[in-house]
């Protein structure tokens, strides 16, 4: 039976105290060989297939109440052709024989619109990959009812303290399967986790959040009671000047703020002369106590062991006690540079090659506790927003803090104050780090996910002060 | 579509919901970019299914599917049932909203050129000519074009009798270029940043856009910048072009007139706002010739946030923001309407896909023209710095306090443009910054800008929203705030 014949036959179905499952992923399979089978038959050279299916749960709250509580799940197919030096891609949701057959045929006459690209490199063919395990039944299993049970804990917990919360609850699970016609086959599957907690005491609040592969790390009460202690602190917040400052970053604000260099690593951005690692490869560029790599393997990381051809990702140290080392390539990035792809190509076509996505930041021993008793002034940053780039090239950025900035004074946090718009520079400050934390997976809202610890930084530049 | 539709709402009643409303969409997208000379990305995307919002135990549940038959669409209805009654075990009151009429309706936004009916090797010819224009300038390092084409049908049903399809096409273009020079990175867009303009409209607006001609101009100004002088920093008067005003009006006004923000909706994610309840009609806003209005209606222009009706089955309205300078409205739905005591929603609802829980959005948020000539506003200035093409935006967590930098200046001295500026930004207070504003150019001047990249809720929602704006100029404004150091 065709995968389209049987995903007429497949139906999610749920009850109370029940959760759905993802298809048999042998279904996913069977897509794929129906698109490779359509694609030989309607005369494409070569094609690539991806099959993707998300099941994620998210229930929100505000005002100490579920105010949006929401399911979705679908199945989708992305299909790349190439034949005589021409690609596109077409992405469908649909299924049946005929849906997939005008898919292929859409995608061939996309890529027959176009001049021939001599450098378009054919299909890679078989790939060895290693395993990962990242699929929590106990997480695929949490239905709406234990969501809602967690976040009326997390309101109760508001109400009693007078303080007025606001947050989500978050489970999924996703499985993608890629498959081309030279033999390439992949598949991952996985679970994850979110909650997010702001609680607010007039004027003030405070934030909290965890994302994990398995629910169990989440720890959602203990996440309300954090934030719910430090939006007390942070009530009678005082103005102070402008200026710079030594500050502790909680590893969410490092992350929220640094997470934004994750491209300038890309071999294409640098090729492409928009990286800030322009003509600074090799060169000391920021303090000897910084090192990066990039690590799917990490077991703090997500994400599926391979790239959007089907490259095995490959572990790259990225900065070595402060210097860049190394750039991550995709096929066509690698060939031109004549060095080995590194599996952090983009799905094909695109203009941006690759990216590093599972950045791991080494840490340190330093607590937040020893980072705050070693500062005569400074700054302790719960969270920043709505961070954009001044200057490419400086890597300058400006943003905001937010929900808890708290002076500190002769090694102990004295009073919270008003919170402040920065314009600094990653790279200065990659190069100010006097301290870091033990690295842990944060979790923000401006990059996504990485292993990242707390850091003290010294003259962080605060230029402007808001109203709150 | 309407069976499975009605299905869906009928299954939701069975298993206890007292309202519901559903959409089925079906989405179409052409994304073409090259770089460099070569095609970059070159893909369409279609994705089809529903979404189904009940409320039920006095709480609600959304949730939906691709299965569109009648046994996929019945399981995600008894689903989004099932959620409603898990919200109940958190809520704290009973959902209420205020009435609607039921609308019998079928709508299709204005286009002379079907963008899917046009051959692609001509799209990509363009592109692909524009893209040589800017190479042939000397210093150019980087050069980038794209377009953007979208045809969205949307079938709404509710349990009060609704049934509402709408058919949209949306496109976009645009091109950038970029000189690494030094220890700069500098760049200039046409006809603005972020993907250029996009409208709720068809070819035509390629067609419109003259890319050919601006292609060398970019180019040129974007190897300038780099002999260009740094942008001072001082106090002093400001001139935006239309469309860095135009985000400016988005971030500043559009987002903090939104009541479920103000009601703590937001509070996790995207913020609240300073616009408390109190401040309806009482607060100064801007400066006595500010007037903004929320306008989804077809006649104010081709704009990402016209419609016939929202996601909610809303007619589209113009709803006064700020009349004549006092802050006079919010953006509503029909639960935040009745909350705040509002007799009718202002029907901004929107979701972006069928899997996506309508939440409140933008419209076309709009500054009306005023009356000046630009040539007459330069020439009213003295000493100044005009500002265009936007290149970074931030703003605080209540749109208090924003910053914002554009690609390129022009200092401004005895009514003339003297000189080109790099690295321009400005900085203020939402409340002071418009009531320092003295001079809007006119309706010659005015455009309805397309901003087609904003972020909001949980899970990520992205929308594209109107604004339209001339030139305006601001007096006492923080300069060069971008890299001011202490």
């Amino acid at each position: 039976m065709s995968a389209a014949r049987k995903a007429r036959k497949t139906g999610t179905a749920h009850s109370k105290g029940s959760a759905a499952a993802l298809s048999d992923a042998r279904r996913l399979h069977d897509i794929i060989n129906d698109v490779l089978r359509i694609a030989k038959l309607v005369g494409a050279e070569d094609a690539e297939v991806h099959v993707d299916e998300v099941l994620d749960d998210l229930t929100r709250f505000a005002n100490n109440a579920i105010h949006q509580n929401v399911s979705e799940n679908g199945i989708t197919v992305s299909i790349r052709t190439v034949a005589e030096g021409r690609t596109a891609r077409v992405t469908t949701n649909r299924l049946d024989e005929n849906s997939l057959r005008a898919a292929v045929e859409s995608a061939l006459s996309l890529a027959a619109s176009q001049p021939a690209d001599k450098q378009l490199l054919m299909l890679p063919g078989k790939q060895r990959y290693r395993g990962v395990q990242r699929f929590s039944k106990k997480t695929a299993a949490v239905t709406p009812e234990e969501r809602a049970r967690a976040v009326r804990r997390a309101c109760d917990l508001a109400v009693q303290r007078g303080q007025v919360a606001a947050g989500i609850f978050s489970t999924g699970q996703s499985q993608t399967v890629m498959g081309n016609s030279r033999g390439l086959l992949a598949a991952y599957r996985e679970t994850h986790a979110e909650f997010s907690i702001t609680m607010q005491e007039a004027p003030a609040a405070s934030w909290a959040k965890a994302n994990a592969g398995d629910v169990r790390q989440l720890g959602p009460q203990q996440l309300a009671a954090r934030a719910s202690e430090k939006a007390h602190l942070a009530v009678d917040a005082k103005e102070i000047p402008t200026g710079k400052y030594a500050v502790i970053l909680e590893p969410a604000a490092a992350l929220d703020l640094v997470g934004f260099l994750f491209y300038d690593f890309a071999a294409t951005a640098v090729a492409d002369k928009r990286s800030c690692l322009n003509e600074r490869m090799g060169k000391p560029l920021f303090g000897k106590n910084i090192t990066i790599v990039d690590d799917v393997y990490h077991p703090l990381q997500l994400g599926a062991p391979y790239d959007g051809e089907g490259i095995p990702r490959q572990k790259v140290l990225l900065v070595d006690r402060g210097v860049p080392k190394n750039l991550v390539y995709s096929r066509r990035a690698a060939k031109d540079a004549r060095k080995s792809a590194t599996g952090h190509g983009f799905m094909l076509p695109n203009e941006y090659g690759e990216a590093p996505m599972n950045l791991v930041f080494s840490g340190g021993d330093s607590s937040l506790e020893k980072m705050i008793a070693s500062t005569d002034r400074g700054l302790l940053v719960t969270r920043i927003w709505y961070i954009r780039e001044v200057d490419p090239y400086e890597k300058i950025m400006t943003g905001m803090t937010r929900d808890g900035l708290f002076l500190v004074e002769k090694g102990k946090v004295t009073s919270a104050v008003r919170n402040f718009r920065f314009n600094q520079s990653i790279l200065e400050a990659l190069r100010n780090v006097e301290m870091l934390g033990p690295a842990i997976r944060a979790s923000g809202e401006e990059a996504f996910e990485m292993v990242m610890p707390a850091m003290k930084i010294r003259d962080f530049n605060f230029s402007e002060v808001t109203k709150f | 579509m309407w069976d499975l539709a009605t299905h869906s709402l009928d299954v939701a009643k069975l298993r206890g919901a007292k309202y519901a409303d559903v959409r089925v969409m079906h989405l179409r997208q052409r994304d073409l970019t090259t770089k460099n000379g070569h095609i970059g990305t070159l893909a369409q995307t279609e994705s089809i299914g529903l979404g189904i919002r009940v409320l039920a135990n006095g709480a609600w549940g959304f949730a939906s599917t691709d299965q569109l038959t009648r046994e996929g669409v019945a399981a995600c209805a008894a689903h989004a049932v099932s959620i409603a009654k898990a919200s109940a075990l958190a809520k704290r009151r009973d959902v209420t909203m205020v009435d609607e009429q039921p609308f019998v309706d079928s709508w299709q936004s204005p286009f002379r050129k079907d963008p899917f009916e046009i051959p692609l090797e001509s799209q990509l010819a363009l592109l692909l000519a524009a893209d040589a224009e800017m190479r042939r300038v000397k210093g150019v390092t980087l050069t980038e074009t794209d377009m953007q084409f979208r045809k969205i049908d949307s079938w709404f049903a509710s349990s009060i009798g609704s049934r509402i399809h709408q058919r949209k096409v949306i496109s976009g273009c645009g091109i950038v270029a970029t000189a690494f020079q030094g220890d700069e990175i500098q760049k200039r867009s046409y006809p603005n940043s972020f993907g250029g303009q996009h409208a709720l409209a068809g070819y035509e607006l390629v067609d419109s856009l003259e890319l050919l001609q601006h292609a060398p101009i970019i180019a040129e100004e974007a190897a300038a910048l780099h002999s260009a002088a740094q942008c001072p920093q001082k106090t002093g008067t400001l001139i935006l072009g239309g469309s860095q005003l135009g985000l400016q009006i988005h971030e500043s006004v559009g987002h903090p007139i939104e009541l479920d923000r103000v009601l703590g909706e937001e509070a996790n994610f995207a913020g609240t706002s300073f616009l408390t309840l109190e401040k309806l009609n009482h607060l100064r806003y801007g400066s006595d010739i500010v007037n903004v209005v929320a306008d989804a209606r077809i006649e104010h222009g081709p704009g990402l946030g016209s419609f016939a009706y929202d996601d909610e089955g809303v007619p589209a309205q113009c709803t006064d923001i700020i009349k004549d300078g006092q802050f006079r409205g919010y953006l509503s739905n029909r639960e935040t309407a009745k909350i705040i005591g509002l007799q009718r929603s202002s029907g901004t609802m929107r979701t972006e896909s069928w899997n996506r829980l309508p939440i409140i959005r933008m419209t076309n948020v709009s500054l009306r023209p005023g009356t000046w000539e630009h040539e007459d506003l330069i020439s009213d200035t003295d000493d100044g710095i005009f500002m265009e093409t936007n290149k970074s935006w931030s703003i605080d967590d209540r749109r208090y306090q924003f910053q914002f930098s554009t690609e390129i200046g022009w200092e401004i001295k005895g009514g003339k443009k003297v000189r080109m500026l790099k690295n321009p930004s400005y900085g203020g207070i939402t409340t002071e910054f418009w009531n320092s504003c003295d001079a809007i150019c006119s309706a010659k001047h005015w455009t309805l800008w397309g901003t087609p990249n904003c972020g909001k809720g949980q899970p990520m929602q992205t929308m594209g929203t109107g604004h339209g704006a001339s030139p305006a100029r601001f007096r006492n404004v923080q300069i060069g705030t971008a890299f001011s150091e202490q």
